[in-house]
């Protein structure tokens, strides 16, 4: 039997080792994506104060630092059972959109997206972000520097660090935003909604959906599965990034399940197996029946497609536009092509750039009150958020004095770890024949991989 | 002239080092003209085997993030000392060990215990937990011993430079890509950031009265924190007199102690023993002589977590290590 290593795989956070046996025939047997790398954060939590964890778990990944501080935070809210200010949840949401934002350009420009824009057989070494200025201009590298930077701006004045912001607290921020700082978020959104359109939607559109390779490459059978699909929802059912409910459809689109942070255990399970580091998040209701898909399997899957896939629709005019084009190009909804993954993150991106537009309008968001001084005492608390990735969960329980006993923290990257597995298995099957493998072929099955976004540590 | 080849590592790390340097914007795209990336895998589609290809030494530069737990990073670290000229300790993990380093305080046995059986949503009647072998029907897994101790770069591999900070900010990576471009180093071992503590150029120093005073221990949930105030003045712990500056005071400014992400100011050996001596030192200072042991048994009591609290980032690297293994 003939092993094909691919290792580490690359334009992905984190670690990932992916090994592909073929037959004698050199067909592939089965494709394994292994996680070499585990740190341990739901063990050394405890005994940490409760009140430190939206510090400590951010680095879990500083990719999605953010998303880490803001679904702890707002499990610290649970916790001790305290609501935040009114303005202190618009902060926190313009936080977590500013941030998608940011990190939606760098997967696009940066880790995903140079497979399209430089092309998946171009040579290895120009598969990156050095690619992707020399193909898109300077003008285009120049802008893309100019959003992330000013995004970041936006991250840091309410954080302090773009990269592991400090200012979540039970009930609250650790700080107001100025007046003078909400007139340059106000310059960063529109910024934004120039970007989004004019610089990422337009390049997709003219790179990607007007070359057929790739539009077959997006809408045929390498990268596809049926499976469920979650993401967090407002009150009418449209995607939010910050709070709301967590929704569940199932392969043909069908409402599975609606529920609070608070009652996550009733849905998820995880599986482990003894071959990677990494475990494998399903729907409990459903059961865990191996790596398939389709209704019988509780693999399900989450990040901008599955987000897309399981609301309604978008919250603001343009991206709501965009949206009913794409399910249009891709033949309804949900759609299960795994590629598609990048097109629903722009048409996210462009999403984040109205709602912030909304929400730096909004003269409440320079109001002093910003925090409530939690007074009840602690047990246990859920914090949920939608991260670039995906759904991300944090659980605490703690003694009387907010000291850790037990945290439970699933991150995207768990919960699309059986899709990532499934996906890398189904492109080696349908890349490589009669033992012919190049380094495209190696770079197309990571493909499977990059789409999710992953971050595997 | 052939470019200087330039390699980017991360071992147990979030990978918020290598977004650091993305972030350096233009700045990275003038460092990308004046040298030649050969490994970088959160950005590059460079190879392991690319790198075993290459001679001794002919790397010049390696920048190394995160501690090492597992025996994969061990090796790669290893081959990558053996193939570089230079090789910088690039961030607190590295450094001292980190986030991650507080694995210390835990055997191995019970992070698989935790992570892999006990926490409320793992089904595993059968006990699994990940093996460095595996049968299966279809060819042997392997995977990395989970070592039980995470160690810092240095308890690795000698290392040349370190660059602190979680992540090290954008002007003292600048400088150092530069004094590295430009053959200007400090001495082999330097900590490429100023040697002074960050009460020194904290922006609340002036404000800051003589001879602080803690009469009660407050968590910075538990009170309105003051936004021009010294956070010891308000009874928070903050790491500010015993961690080095350059940091830019970031978590400060966004009204926030200091953790201690850049390590040990110059002089300090073990920046957790310092802080409980310093923080010791200014407990109940006004009323000491009036106080029994009793009260400074219950000051104490106010410091929740000691170990992850003065050795947030610094536990591999300290006097401590880890916890004792029975």
């Amino acid at each position: 039997m003939r092993k094909v290593t691919i290792d580490p795989v690359t334009r992905l956070e984190g670690h990932g080792k992916i090994e592909i046996f073929l037959d004698e025939e050199g067909e592939v047997e089965r494709a394994y994506f292994q996680v070499p790398d585990l740190r341990g954060f739901e063990k050394f939590c405890e005994g940490r104060p409760a009140e430190e964890m939206p510090r400590i778990t951010q680095r879990i990944c500083g990719g999605c630092s953010t998303a880490h501080h803001m679904a702890s935070t707002k499990a610290l809210d649970d916790l001790f059972k305290v609501e935040p200010t009114s303005a202190a949840k618009k902060i926190r949401e313009l936080m977590c959109n500013a941030f998608i934002a940011e990190h939606h350009i760098l997967h696009f420009f940066f880790l995903g997206g140079p497979d399209f824009i430089v092309g998946p057989e171009k040579p290895a070494g120009e598969r990156n972000f050095m690619g992707v200025i020399a193909k898109a201009g300077k003008e285009v590298g120049g802008k893309v520097i100019e959003v992330r930077k000013r995004l970041r701006g936006v991250i840091e004045a309410i954080g302090g660090k773009a990269i592991h912001p400090v200012c979540g607290l039970p009930g609250g921020m650790s700080k107001p935003v100025t007046e003078e700082e909400r007139k340059s978020f106000i310059r960063a959104a529109e910024y934004l909604v120039e970007f989004s359109v004019f610089v990422a939607l337009d390049l997709w559109d003219n790179i990607v959906l007007k070359n057929k390779e790739y539009l077959d490459l997006i809408t045929g059978d390498v990268y596809r599965h049926r499976t469920y699909y979650m993401g967090l929802v407002d009150d009418n059912n449209k995607v939010n990034f910050y709070d709301g409910h967590i929704r569940v459809v199932d392969p043909d689109g069908k409402e599975f399940a609606r529920f609070k942070a608070q009652e996550y255990l009733d849905h998820i399970r995880e599986h482990v197996e003894p071959w990677t580091y990494a475990k494998f998040s399903y729907l409990k209701n459903v059961g865990w029946k191996g790596f398939i898909d389709g209704e019988e399997s509780g693999v399900f899957r989450v990040g901008p497609l599955a987000r897309l896939n399981a609301a309604d629709g978008m919250a603001t005019p343009l991206a709501q536009e965009y949206y009913e084009k794409m399910y249009e190009v891709l033949g309804g909804k949900p759609a299960h092509n795994t590629l598609a993954f990048h097109w629903a993150r722009l048409i996210e991106l462009l999403y984040t750039s109205e709602r912030m537009l909304e929400l730096v309008g909004d003269p409440e968001l320079t109001s002093p009150e910003v925090i409530n001084i939690p007074t009840e005492i602690p047990l246990e608390g859920m914090g949920v958020v939608e991260a670039p990735g995906g759904t991300l969960f944090h659980h605490y329980e703690t003694d009387e004095r907010g000291s850790i006993t037990g945290a439970n923290l699933i991150a995207p990257v768990q919960n699309n770890s059986a899709s990532i597995c499934m996906s890398t298995d189904k492109a080696a099957k349908s890349l490589i024949h009669k033992g012919k493998v190049t380094d495209s072929t190696l770079n197309m099955i990571e493909m499977a991989i990059r789409a999710y976004d992953p971050c595997s540590a | 002239m052939t470019k200087p080849k330039v390699a980017f590592y991360s071992s147990a790390s979030c990978g918020g080092c290598e977004e650091a340097v993305i972030n350096l914007d233009e700045d990275l795209l003038k460092v990308m003209d004046a040298v030649d990336i050969i490994l970088w895998p959160a950005f590059f589609d460079f190879k392991s085997k690319d790198i075993e290809a290459l001679e001794d030494g002919e790397i010049a530069v390696s920048f190394v993030s995160g501690a090492v737990r597992l025996s994969e990073q061990e090796e790669m670290v290893k081959l990558l000392r053996q193939k570089s000229q230079l090789v910088v300790a690039f961030g607190s993990c590295a450094h001292l060990g980190g986030i991650p380093g507080l694995g210390n305080l835990f055997t191995r046995d019970a992070i698989f215990q935790r992570v892999y059986k006990e926490v409320p949503t793992v089904e595993n009647p059968e006990g699994i937990i990940p093996q460095e072998q595996t049968s299966l029907d279809i060819g042997e897994r392997t995977l990395p011993e989970f070592s039980d101790t995470v160690k810092t770069l240095d308890q690795v591999i000698p290392v040349d430079y370190y660059l602190p900070g979680c992540p090290p900010p954008p002007d003292l990576i600048m400088n150092a890509v530069n004094a590295i471009i430009e053959g200007e180093l400090p001495e082999k071992g330097a900590v490429l950031a100023p040697d002074n503590p960050l009460c020194d150029t904290c922006p609340r120093a002036e404000e800051r009265r003589e001879g602080v005073s803690i009469q009660e221990i407050k968590r910075p949930h538990e009170i309105k924190l003051s936004p021009w105030k010294c956070f010891l003045e308000q009874g928070i712990i903050c790491l500010g007199s015993v961690t080095r500056s350059g940091c830019g005071e970031r978590c400060i400014k966004a009204n926030m102690p200091c953790r201690g992400c850049m390590g040990p100011a110059k002089g300090t050996v073990d920046q957790g023993s310092k802080a409980i001596s310093i923080i010791a030192s200014v407990l109940g200072l006004e009323e000491e002589e009036g106080m029994t042991e009793q009260d400074v048994n219950k000051l104490l009591d106010g410091i929740v977590d000691p170990a992850g609290t003065f050795y947030r980032f610094s536990l591999p690297c300290s006097l401590l290590t880890r916890r004792t293994m029975e």
